[in-house]
């Protein structure tokens, strides 16, 4: 089958992509990397398997979890240990290895949180994450042999014993290791898809009574989903902790489950590369943004709304919804189109951008005797002109949007009736 | 003999209201079992109560000679009775193949693995393909089940329903809302998926029923009025005054 093919290829790519990537920030002159570009691209990889273990939960089994980060940072707190037990004990226990035991850990974990959790499905399910995310966290800051109280868990990677002889002292060492786990992680999650538990996990998440009449407990399902979902979380806790050689109660705190949530829906919640995607987005968002901006957790939250409104499948939705006119070979027909909607689109952009900028600006920056520069052009919030631009590049984007949409949809709605008459005469 | 299905005095009330009212049943093996009765009688209540969708207030259920009304759904499914629901019931999101290869998983061991890959059985693939084979939807093989059309669902639905070799088959008006061909069709799928098997369904259409079952049950207001061979059931004056005669206005 040539979809069949094309996806081994894809496999293929990214992974020389990620093979590659640190290599193009490569600083010849000095012949040093990139620390920050390999430590995002890191944080990439651990997000990915995040992300990934979150929609085994919400997008296959229909489990909305508010505390995936439980298991996420269980994780990194089991390596943290295992680390400095392998260190003081002088065990030879390779770093290559390493992210199986904070794997197992979450597993663990995942059994017990997983045995009360899903005794319910639905909001109950939702609810009783919630409820024991904050048991976790509030206990994360209470018992301080195993959780470090606020300073945390302090470790370190460098336990000399290694598969391939690497001291993982330089951060392309730790990249590479996360490489290797990130790829061999989601080619198991994926395969996890085509099993009996995985495909069982999609039928209760779509009709759950039926899977009871062909003699399946709906409960247990969702046990083994998520605990399986609890070792791959764990994985990725276990590269966080190697990573940045500390684990802290943020590590498993409210505010990281959300970005699992974020990422899976700006990437698609529907199929499941979509998290990979918006947790790269998502990454690449808070590593750019939050060098540029104080106000990046806004634009985040913002675009996770409008994805939500707009485009509930996520990017991968909406890369679904020209397939039929791929198929027709009438892409190129957007093109137009889509140029229509992308100036009044940036406009509307600039104008918000602008806004919350000059608010943020007024309200913090200014008081800490900051300037508002965008290049070299000053900026001076106390005047009306950068507000008067702001407000009415949004309301004028905003208009022109709207209109430039109708015209848009127009072109839309027209080619694919046009792909569906195409499509029903080949049949 | 023991019975395929017995119903001892079952009864149910939800709140005050009685539903059941002291149902007494033997079905059986091998007998094709027909329930009807007007609108509201407790036919579908009944189903509920014998699937363990919802649990008995009092009486006994048995399924070939063993206790099954205190079960939840999925044991007393792996005890051999498997149903269909009134509201067609399937997996809308996966293919039509994989809906047939659902309901074949649980009987043939595969629990709850996650280290089997699907593509790989062969065995089972081949016998959900020969499923698909005899509901005579192969052309739909790899459409998505909740694409298909109404009478091809219910079909589906059955072959849920009978995938997993049940031996005890529950179905709750299987021909309900379809076209006069499409009831034949479906008659004869019921009619060749329930051979050798014991067959209870709850229906409306009384040709279906009198063309279908060996025996007919008449429930009226959470009892049972009557239980005999068609015939009898059609000459039956009592059955005629509370539920045919009531229909015919």
């Amino acid at each position: 089958m040539r979809t069949r093919t094309d996806l081994r290829w894809i496999w293929v790519i990214a992974l020389a992509v990620a093979l590659v990537l640190p290599w193009i920030f490569f600083d010849w002159k000095t012949s040093r990397h990139s620390g920050f570009v390999l430590t995002m691209l890191s944080e990439i990889g651990l997000m990915i398997v995040f992300a990934l273990s979150f929609n085994m939960q919400m997008g296959q089994a229909g489990l909305l979890s508010f505390g995936h980060a439980v298991l996420f940072g269980l994780g990194g707190y089991t390596t943290a240990h295992a680390l400095n037990a392998i260190r003081s004990s002088g065990v030879w226990f390779p770093l290559e290895l390493v992210p199986l035991i904070g794997g197992l850990g979450g597993l663990a974990f995942g059994v017990v949180i997983g045995y009360i959790a899903t005794k319910q499905r639905a909001t109950a399910f939702a609810m009783i994450t919630l409820g024991l995310s904050e048991l976790v966290g509030a206990a994360a800051l209470m018992f301080m042999t195993f959780f470090g109280g606020e300073s945390g868990i302090t470790t370190d990677r460098m336990i000399e014993s290694s598969l391939v002889g690497a001291s993982y002292s330089a951060p392309w060492q730790v990249y590479y290791l996360i490489v290797f786990w990130v790829f061999v992680s989601v080619a198991l999650m994926w395969l996890h898809t085509q099993t009996p538990l995985g495909k069982m996990a999609n039928a209760q998440r779509d009709n759950f009574e039926r899977t009871q009449f062909v003699g399946y407990d709906p409960r247990l399902i969702r046990f083994w989903q998520f605990v399986v979902s609890g070792f791959f979380a764990g994985i990725a806790g276990s590269l966080y902790t190697i990573v940045y050689e500390i684990v802290t109660y943020d590590a498993l705190a409210a505010s990281k489950s959300a970005n699992a949530l974020l990422a899976s829906y700006i990437g698609g919640v529907g199929g499941f590369f979509g998290p990979v995607l918006g947790a790269t987005l998502v990454v690449l968002m808070q590593s750019g943004l939050s060098l540029l901006s104080n106000s990046w957790v806004l634009y985040i939250g913002v675009l996770f709304i409008v994805m939500v409104m707009y485009a509930p499948g996520g990017i991968v939705g909406i890369l679904g919804q020209h397939a039929p006119i791929a198929r027709i070979g009438r892409l190129h027909d957007l093109f137009l189109p889509y140029v229509r909607i992308l100036v009044p689109g940036l406009v509307t952009l600039f104008g918000f951008v602008l806004l919350v900028e000059l608010t943020s600006f007024v309200t913090i920056g200014a008081t800490q005797g900051k300037k508002f520069k965008v290049g070299s052009l000053m900026i001076d919030a106390a005047t009306a002109q950068p507000w008067m631009l702001a407000i009415g590049a949004l309301l004028i984007g905003g208009l022109w949007l709207r209109l430039a949409s109708r015209g848009f949809m127009r072109v839309w709605d027209g080619l694919i009736e046009q792909a569906k008459t195409l499509e029903g005469a080949a049949r | 003999m023991t019975a395929a299905l017995s119903l001892a005095d079952v009864r149910k009330q939800f709140g005050e209201t009685k539903i059941i009212r002291g149902v007494t049943l033997d079905i059986a093996k091998g007998e094709r079992h027909a329930i009807i009765g007007p609108n509201g009688a407790g036919k579908t209540t009944l189903f509920n109560l014998i699937s363990g969708r919802f649990p008995i207030t009092s009486g006994s259920i048995s399924l070939n000679g063993e206790r099954i009304d205190t079960l939840a759904p999925h044991e007393i499914n792996r005890r051999g009775l498997s149903r269909s629901f009134q509201i067609t019931s399937i997996f809308p999101n996966m293919t039509v193949f994989e809906n047939i290869r659902c309901g074949l998983l649980w009987s043939r061991g595969y629990r709850y693995t996650s280290f089997r890959l699907l593509g790989r059985q062969k065995a089972l693939n081949a016998e959900s393909e020969a499923l698909l084979e005899r509901l005579n939807l192969q052309s739909r093989r790899d459409l998505i089940a909740g694409l298909l059309s109404y009478a091809e669902q219910r079909a589906l639905e059955i072959g849920i329903t009978i995938a997993g070799g049940a031996e005890v088959i529950l179905l709750d008006e299987p021909t309900a809302g379809m076209s006069n061909t499409e009831t034949e069709y479906a008659v004869n799928l019921i009619r060749t998926v329930s051979e050798g098997k014991t067959l209870l369904m709850v229906e409306h259409d009384m040709s279906v029923v009198f063309g279908l079952a060996d025996r007919v049950s008449v429930v009226v207001y959470g009892e049972v009025i009557a239980s005999d061979v068609p015939a009898e059931i059609r000459s039956n004056m009592a059955v005629q005054e509370a539920y045919l005669g009531a229909e015919a206005q």
